[in-house]
């Protein structure tokens, strides 16, 4: 008998070898040190000239620079050592302006062959490269509470239209409940809120309260799962515009199961500095035009679009009395439309402001509270960059009053539903979101990263040789095979990991470094069974199928298995455990690969063919 | 079936139940004693890594903690003698309280923190706002009492709750600034950050649950897959064998009062992964036996399988042993839990895949009627092509 594989078989496992090498060769290329300039805002793109006035800053000040290029929004310049980088970013800064944001920047060297063939390096996590890690809470309940008082204001109007007499209105934790005279008071009243208020779930089976009836509203699972989705939305949405500006190169920005978001920045040392970037927050205030005949001292000119605005200085209201704001489109005349509720106290200040100036337009201003670096001289004589707080004030609606508003009232007029959705995006985020905490923070020094990573590639090392020259001298020419088909698997995990994007973390080597350990298992139980059939006196080829095949059952049974439990790791996990689980999941299924079709086609390669076998070296 | 020679494992096994019987129970003894000693991952607090340009006196490191009114600190080398992570169970906040209080004595009586609150958000740029009672805002925003190199720069109001001061850098942030700079001057060497970790105590919490949570979602969904590929006793040595494991990893830990951190709990769950795979491969062959060996006893039965596997057995946790030391020697200090874990787990894995979960296949009186309907794999070689 001849253990021969088809030519396609031979070709394929040629085929995901090459591949495996092509993703996993852009690792090898170390990064340039780079700095990355943005716009400050979408709208501003990178050209040319941007890029001639960052290349002519850096060759006035004397600083090496190479491999510059631009796209529409971004551009970069490479140096070659993190000296020249610190320096030519504080260069460029200063020539292009605060409209510029400047980051520092790791840049990939990976040969364009490569590029085109979508092959990337893998990515650094945090613990190998240095950096800040912030987990923050949004506080949903918060958010819940201060919808339900509003909702608790409307009810108590609508109730005053249908004549229905309420003795008082109180919100315990994220439940209204209404109080009433009598029986029969309560449940019109029920009957009455109901329909406009699909999403809350009243309750009349409540005891009575010093002799009142009462009933609660508290929102529907489904209502309150949306809130906090729209709450997770849009802090993620502030969060990103404000790590953004702190000019930070691969931020991650995302949200962590219900209600948490996970900030990670790599390269900032200065955790204060984020922190305080990330915890401000935008506002907004609501102000009448000023009248062509006002006095000067009683106004303030602001820009809307390009224009000058001259508004008021006295303002009606600021945006924490905004509950929500969602863009629509009128039913009736099908245009785009934002609606804004206010907060009851809100919709009493708006009424005053409003029902005296029909016919006068109201401007909503949005106030952003931003930092910028400046350079400055120390004691010392050196130049250090000492951040600077500033606001930015600019008109973001100008529309007229076309009656008293209240709590409700909408802003008409808009060019597109685009623009209505960004003026809801900004009222919103203007308005008191959901407040957020910061539960977790970690900060890795860039030393302790660089050390990480010597570690443990030194790890991976000592452990791959030590594993190969076992094999090789307990297996002799199999060992052989079993070592080229780890050789193999380690270019398939490294190939893997970097197409799809995985982040490499110090557990995740540690990840790696087991399943060198682990991944000649496999071998091992075909090799045994070999060994075993040849000692009951099968012939080496009839030995050599009968291992591989009475092994196969085993090895998928016993990697299955550990495959289950690496899946509830990466389910269950977060942060180290997931790189962990992530590292050993592709590692099980990589190895599975070449240790039973990568060592056969080798075995078969060699000892297939020939019928006249006498002896393995096994 | 051969001429192998076949050990007799079996007939070690009362003795060995005996021993993991032992092992067992001075594991549950030492959690219940020591209990695990959690890392901040689940414990909650705060840690700084801090590296010295000199050898690190911790005693008298130790002893410039107790003075800083932290919670429970504790200071220990970490992987060099100039590395020193210094760790409180609560937030490092109350060493600054602890400082500010005592340049706040210096104003005279009366002078007191009432309160730390989170900035307004009309001001930003602030991180905290601190409310003092019973000393004048001339007093108070001297750099004597909040030093701008570690509250960044400060804006005081008074009113009638007293002196409101925001500070542009939170109490946490100035304090790990203060103690770097306590630490630099009374140990006379120089003092640089490698890194801090903060982690809020509601974390730790459900972090305990996940962690356990996904131990008994492991051995639930093993437990079934086992019992539906073989059967239903053999679902019960696999998980009583993976339970002794982890048991035993967890009591190690305990005894030797090692910290206990996520990547420790990735580990043991690692083990969870590796002592199946062990386990899986000894009831293979129990299995296939059980289908061809006409004659012989359960226990002669697992005898022959137990040798048949025993190179493989051993070999495997060698080579993964050898690949886990080079991981704690060579790995750092920040893996070196997860090492001592798997290679505590890799070698009570190898033991428990032949006196565990075989031996309960012997207690449970495992036969051949277990294994009939026969499934089609592992049957004659030469239905293969």
């Amino acid at each position: 008998m001849l253990n021969r594989y088809p030519f396609w078989k031979y070709l394929l496992i040629i085929l995901v070898a090459v591949l495996g090498f092509i993703y996993s060769a852009p690792n090898l290329y170390p990064p340039d040190d780079a700095i990355q300039i943005s716009g400050s805002s979408s709208d501003l793109t990178i050209d040319a000239a941007t890029l001639k006035r960052a290349e002519q800053a850096l060759s006035d000040a004397g600083i090496e620079y190479f491999g510059s290029e631009f796209s529409e929004t971004s551009a970069a310049l490479r140096f070659t050592n993190g000296e020249d980088q610190l320096q030519g970013k504080s260069v460029v800064q200063d020539a292009l302006g605060a409209d510029y944001v400047v980051a520092l920047n790791q840049a990939p060297t990976t040969p364009d062959w490569l590029v085109s063939l979508g092959a990337t390096p893998m990515k650094l996590g945090l613990d190998l490269r240095g950096g800040v890690h912030f987990l923050l809470e949004v506080d949903v309940d918060s958010a819940i509470t201060k919808r339900q008082e509003t909702s608790a204001d409307e009810m108590k109007d609508a109730l005053r239209d249908e004549r229905i007499r309420y003795s008082k209105f109180q919100v315990e934790d994220t439940v209204i409940y209404g109080l009433f005279r009598s029986e029969e008071l309560r449940d019109q009243a029920v009957s009455a809120l109901r329909s406009d208020y699909r999403q809350m779930l009243f309750n009349t089976d409540l005891p009575q309260r010093n002799g009142q009836y009462v009933f609660g509203a508290s929102l529907s699972e489904a209502a309150q799962r949306e809130m906090e989705q729209d709450a997770l939305t849009q802090n993620l949405t502030t969060l990103r515009k404000r790590v953004n500006e702190l000019g930070v190169s691969e931020p991650i920005v995302q949200s962590q199961g219900r209600n948490r978001i996970i900030v990670q920045l790599p390269g900032v040392q200065d955790t204060a500095e984020a922190k305080r970037v990330i915890g401000k927050t935008a506002n907004l205030e609501f102000r009448l035009e000023a009248e062509p005949d006002a006095l000067s001292a009683a106004t303030e000119e602001f820009d809307y679009n390009g224009y000058p605005a001259q508004l008021e200085r006295r303002l009606i209201l600021t945006g924490d009395h905004v509950a929500n704001a969602n863009a629509s489109v009128d039913p009736e005349t099908n245009m785009p439309q934002v609606n804004i509720t206010l907060d009851s106290l809100g919709g009493t200040k708006m009424n005053h402001a409003t029902r005296s100036n029909i016919g006068r337009r109201m401007a909503v201003l949005f106030i952003e509270y931003k930092t910028r670096m400046n350079n400055e001289v120390n004691d010392a004589g050196e130049t250090v960059q000492v951040p600077e707080q500033y606001v930015e004030r600019s008109v973001i609606s100008l529309a007229t009053i076309q009656g008293a508003l209240g709590v409700q009232f909408r802003i008409t007029g808009l060019d597109s539903p685009r623009a209505a959705s960004e003026l809801a995006l900004m009222l919103r985020s203007g308005a008191l979101a959901a407040p957020m905490y910061f539960v977790e923070e970690r900060t890795i020094g860039p030393s302790l990263g660089a050390e990480n990573i010597e570690l443990g590639v030194k790890s991976v090392q000592w452990g791959l040789a030590l594993v190969l020259l076992f094999m090789l001298v307990y297996y002799k020419v199999f060992g052989i095979f079993a070592n080229i088909a780890l050789a193999v698997n380690m270019l398939l995990l490294v190939g893997l990991m970097s197409l799809l994007g995985a982040t490499l973390t110090l557990p995740g080597i540690a990840g790696i470094v087991l399943t060198v350990g682990m991944a000649v298992d496999a071998n091992v139980l075909i090799f045994a069974r070999i060994r075993e059939e040849l000692k009951n006196g099968a012939s080496p080829q009839s030995a050599i199928s009968a291992g591989y095949d009475r092994a196969y059952v085993t090895i998928l049974d016993a990697n299955i298995t550990t495959l289950i439990v690496a899946i509830i790791l990466y389910a269950i996990g977060s942060g180290p455990v997931k790189g962990f689980a992530v590292t050993l999941s592709i590692g099980i299924l990589t190895s599975m690969f070449t240790a039973i079709m990568g060592t056969r086609a080798l075995t078969n390669l060699v000892y297939g063919g020939r019928k006249n076998v006498k002896k393995l070296w096994i | 079936m051969s001429e192998q020679k076949i050990l007799n494992f079996m007939g070690a096994r009362i003795p060995a139940t005996a021993l993991s019987v032992i092992m067992l129970v001075v594991a549950i003894g030492a959690l219940a004693m020591n209990g695990l000693k959690l890392g901040l991952d689940f414990t909650g607090g705060a840690q700084v890594e801090v590296s010295l340009s000199e050898p690190a006196d911790i005693p008298q490191i130790r002893g410039i903690l107790d003075e800083q009114g932290l919670n429970n600190p504790v200071a220990v080398l970490f992987g060099s003698d100039t590395e020193v992570l210094i760790r409180t169970q609560g937030a490092m906040s109350d060493g600054g309280e602890t400082a500010l209080k005592r340049r706040l004595a210096a104003l005279g009586d009366g002078a007191e923190l009432a309160a730390i609150n989170r900035a307004p958000r009309d001001q930003s740029g602030f991180s905290q706002q601190l409310v003092f009672t019973g000393a004048e805002q001339s007093q108070l925003t001297s750099d004597d009492i909040l030093p701008s190199r570690f509250f960044g720069e400060v804006r005081a109001t008074t009113d009638t709750a007293g002196v409101s001061i925001l500070v542009e850098n939170s109490l946490d942030a100035a304090y790990t600034q203060e103690l770097l700079e306590v630490l630099a001057e009374q140990t006379g060497s120089e003092v640089e950050l490698r890194r801090s970790e903060y982690v809020g105590p509601q974390i730790g919490e459900e972090l305990r649950d996940e962690g356990g949570l996904g131990m008994l979602l492991a051995l639930g969904v093993v437990m079934l897959y086992v019992a539906v590929r073989f059967q239903f006793k053999f679902s019960v040595g696999a998980v009583l064998a993976l339970v002794h494991d982890v048991i035993i990893v967890l009591g190690f830990f305990a005894l030797l009062q090692i910290d206990f951190d996520l990547t420790v709990l990735a580990a043991v769950l690692a083990v969870i992964g590796y002592s199946l795979n062990d386990t899986i491969v000894v009831f293979d062959r129990v299995r296939e036996n059980f289908r061809r060996m006409r004659k012989g006893s359960p226990a002669d039965v697992i005898n022959a399988s137990l040798t048949q596997t025993l190179e493989r057995t051993c070999i495997t946790s060698l080579t993964t042993l050898l690949v886990l030391f080079m991981l704690l020697i060579f790995g750092g200090e920040l893996i070196s839990g997860f090492a001592t874990a798997l290679i505590v787990g890799v070698v009570v894995g190898t033991y428990s895949s032949v006196y565990v979960s075989a031996n309960t296949l012997m207690w449970m009186h495992v036969s051949k009627e277990d294994l009939m309907p026969p499934e089609k794999e592992g049957s004659e070689v030469d239905e293969m092509p």
